[in-house]
């Protein structure tokens, strides 16, 4: 009886029900004739629900705001959402039906890079054009494709020089295992042997795995100075509170831990003592823009237990779509990069200052770094800001000239011309 | 590093393997292997058993209490899904398939839109100890030595007691047991609560060492099922040895090569051992015996 068979079984009879009735969207008096619609596909349920459903608040509390105030050149937004279920599938059936059924102008869409890669191909292939709204491990050349999230020159060209200088040079790395897991991995790897350090070891961790002593022997075992989790999903969140029990009390650094599945809220202290994480917005961000962004969030939805880094990029997404329309005075996709060519789409973000970067349609990032205490209080050591997703471009992507479509790691760069 | 390190090191790595199987599967071996039940909802069951162990130790009571409710009530919903579900398919155990699976979906959704995303932890007791260069967990101990009470007392309750030969003797010959006098529906009932009961005590005694939420109970059915079926319809003689042979190849092939090839390692051998043993483990003893 394998995992994947139920999983499968389960989607399957939940798909029937689950699409109906989810048209979340508000859509008030004004010219509701003519609405841009606004697909959304994000795990409600399954293993990232936790991490993902904040993403879809955001979007709602965004719309709202919007349609509240006019809507978009007079047109209110009109969201179309379906629960992905944390299954790579139903990001392909679903994507499928936004775009040929529903017929929306935009999608967001998308946690897992498992699932992005899943979907990606369709958004190709149906001329879509889609927004990916959370970190993951970069290199995605595609003029289909925004992302707002951030990507490893932004997380780990930071986090990794400062770990090393603090704690000392041997580096352990405990990733998931799928392609998020394996390329962040690969860039931990490049980066620290850039700075002249080494790696004590590496573990790549199936995903639903939830059972670590070995790993932890094997940590152990290995004397690093520190640990670079890039743990995903429920499960594997584990680790943290197995870690902490059988002492092992090293340093951890990560991309996407606190700053997505709030593990320090979930977690009694100190498991999480001494993690640091960079991260482009958590609710603890001390900022008025971030005060104000977080209270307006917790006054629609009390009941949120975390408002993370990829809700924040969800929201924010939805006022670059309205800006990037609006000068545009179009929601075609080619006259929208038209708008991102002229280089200077930007917003004042939660955050703080955020612009697109038209050759890889990537975004630059305010990054914190937080650092969780013994009592899981949320330090800020150091801020980078206006730190640039600049790998793609400097590697060779140029999207205002040329449309690849593909995905590039520091191993498999775009093809010199 | 000396030898005592190394032996002491793969002895808790079997340990923990160990007991992570052999609490996993105790609960379906009941339900699954001796009474024939295919039970889709176990996960959920676990998941039931760890949501009020956390629930009850936020209210206030100690970890051991609080265990001690996560079990019977996961006992008590057993007894309520025997009644209202269970009962009717006896006969019928590929419909059991489909009725479980639908329960184990209400339950995982259900527990998402009722309660939430995620539950917050309640922390692992105990903490740690040092042997050489490696420290290691104690609670990953009190759940080894948990897993050997389990089985010992299946073992007890299955074979000394009167509960565990009506029990036995309703599975095997429900309609001569029902005219010597026994009532077969309660027994049915008992048993099923039983397994229930086990489950939720596994789902209690991980809830400290996991992460909480609605899915959780999925990371505990591949190990459970494959445990019960190679190790056959007795609960006794069939979990322990197979939980044994897992373990071994579990925790050596993670050690060896990594968790990827620790789960390649535990398919494989289940898939060995299918083939060469269809009646699992205890199916082979007992024929060896009699």
């Amino acid at each position: 009886m394998s995992k994947s068979v139920l999983r499968g079984l389960r989607a399957a009879a939940l798909t029937g029900t689950l699409v109906l009735g989810s048209h979340l969207g508000s859509a008030p008096a004004l010219g509701a004739e003519n609405p841009i619609k606004l697909g959304v596909l994000e795990d409600q349920s399954g293993d990232f629900a936790a991490a993902t459903i904040g993403k879809v608040h955001a979007i709602q509390l965004a719309a709202d705001e919007i349609n509240k105030a006019g809507g978009i050149m007079g047109r209110p937004i009109e969201l179309v959402a379906y629960d992905t279920q944390s299954d790579n599938t139903r990001y392909q059936e679903f994507m499928r039906r936004v775009l040929q059924r529903d017929k929306v102008d935009v999608v967001f869409a998308g946690f897992s890079s498992a699932s992005r890669e899943a979907y990606r191909p369709i958004v190709d292939q149906f001329n879509g054009f889609a927004f990916y709204n959370n970190q993951y491990e970069g290199g995605v050349c595609d003029g289909h494709m925004i992302v707002t999230g951030a990507v490893p020159e932004q997380q780990f060209s930071t986090l990794i020089p400062y770990m090393m200088e603090k704690y000392g040079k041997n580096v352990y790395t405990l990733a998931a295992d799928y392609n998020f897991g394996q390329i962040s991995a690969e860039w931990v790897r490049k980066i620290v042997k850039e700075n002249g350090g080494k790696m004590a070891g590496e573990e790549f961790i199936p995903l639903g795995v939830s059972q670590f002593s070995q790993s932890i022997q094997n940590i152990q075992k290995a004397k690093p100075d520190f640990v670079v989790t890039l743990l995903v999903g429920t499960a594997q969140a584990s680790y943290y509170e197995q870690a902490a029990s059988a002492n092992v009390n090293l340093p951890m650094a990560s991309s996407v831990n606190v700053g997505q599945g709030y593990e320090h809220k979930r977690f009694k202290p100190p498991s999480l003592k001494d993690m640091y994480v960079t991260t482009n917005y958590i609710e603890e961000i001390d900022s008025p823009k971030s005060k104000e962004f977080y209270a307006k969030f917790k006054a629609k939805f009390p009941s949120e237990p975390y408002v993370n880094q990829e809700a924040e990029n969800s929201y924010l997404a939805v006022y670059l779509y309205k800006q990037m329309v609006e000068r545009a005075k179009s929601t075609k996709r080619e006259d929208i990069r038209k708008v991102i060519a002229m280089g200077d789409v930007c917003m004042d973000a939660p955050e703080g200052k955020v612009c697109i970067d038209p050759k890889s349609q990537h975004m630059s990032h305010t990054i914190y770094l937080a650092k969780v205490g013994a009592d899981h209080a949320i330090s800020f050591p150091k801020t980078w800001e206006d730190i640039k997703p600049y790998w793609l471009g400097e590697a060779g992507c140029d999207l205002t000239k040329k449309d690849p479509m593909a995905q590039y790691t520091p191993s498999n760069p775009p093809p010199k011309p | 590093m000396d030898i005592a390190t190394h032996v002491f090191s793969a002895l808790y790595q079997f340990g923990d393997a160990f007991a992570f199987l052999v609490l996993s599967a105790c609960g379906l071996a009941v339900i699954f292997g001796m009474m024939g039940v295919i039970n889709l909802a176990h996960g959920e069951f676990i998941m039931c058993g760890a949501y009020v162990t956390a629930a009850t130790v936020h209210a206030g009571l100690p970890l051991p209490l609080g265990i001690l409710v996560g079990t019977v009530v996961s006992a008590l919903v057993g007894v309520l899904v025997e009644l209202a579900v269970i009962r009717h398919l006896y006969d019928r155990p590929l419909d059991t398939i489909v009725a479980t699976w639908g329960l184990s979906l209400i339950a995982t959704q259900g527990t998402l839109i009722m309660v939430g995303s995620t539950m917050a932890g309640v922390g692992t007791p105990f903490g740690s100890f040092q042997v050489g260069d490696y420290s290691y967990s104690i609670y990953r101990i009190v759940l080894f030595c948990a897993a050997l009470g389990v089985l010992a007392g299946l073992y007890a309750l299955f074979n000394w007691t009167r509960f565990g030969v009506l029990a036995r003797a309703t599975i095997q010959v429900p309609h001569m047991a029902a005219a010597l006098g026994v009532d077969t529906r309660l027994i049915y009932s008992l048993t099923f609560a039983c397994g229930a009961g086990l489950a939720g005590l596994a789902g209690g005694l991980y809830a400290p060492t996991m992460t909480l939420v609605p899915t959780m109970g999925a990371t505990f059915i591949m190990e459970a099922f494959v445990t019960v079926v190679i190790g056959g319809a007795d609960v006794f003689l069939g979990t322990a040895p197979a939980g044994g042979l897992l373990a071994i190849v579990k925790s050596g092939m993670t050690s060896w090569q990594g968790q990827l090839f620790g789960q390649i390692g535990l398919l494989v051998a289940v898939i060995i051992v299918v083939r060469v043993l269809p009646k699992g483990i205890s199916g082979f003893v007992l024929r060896e015996r009699t």
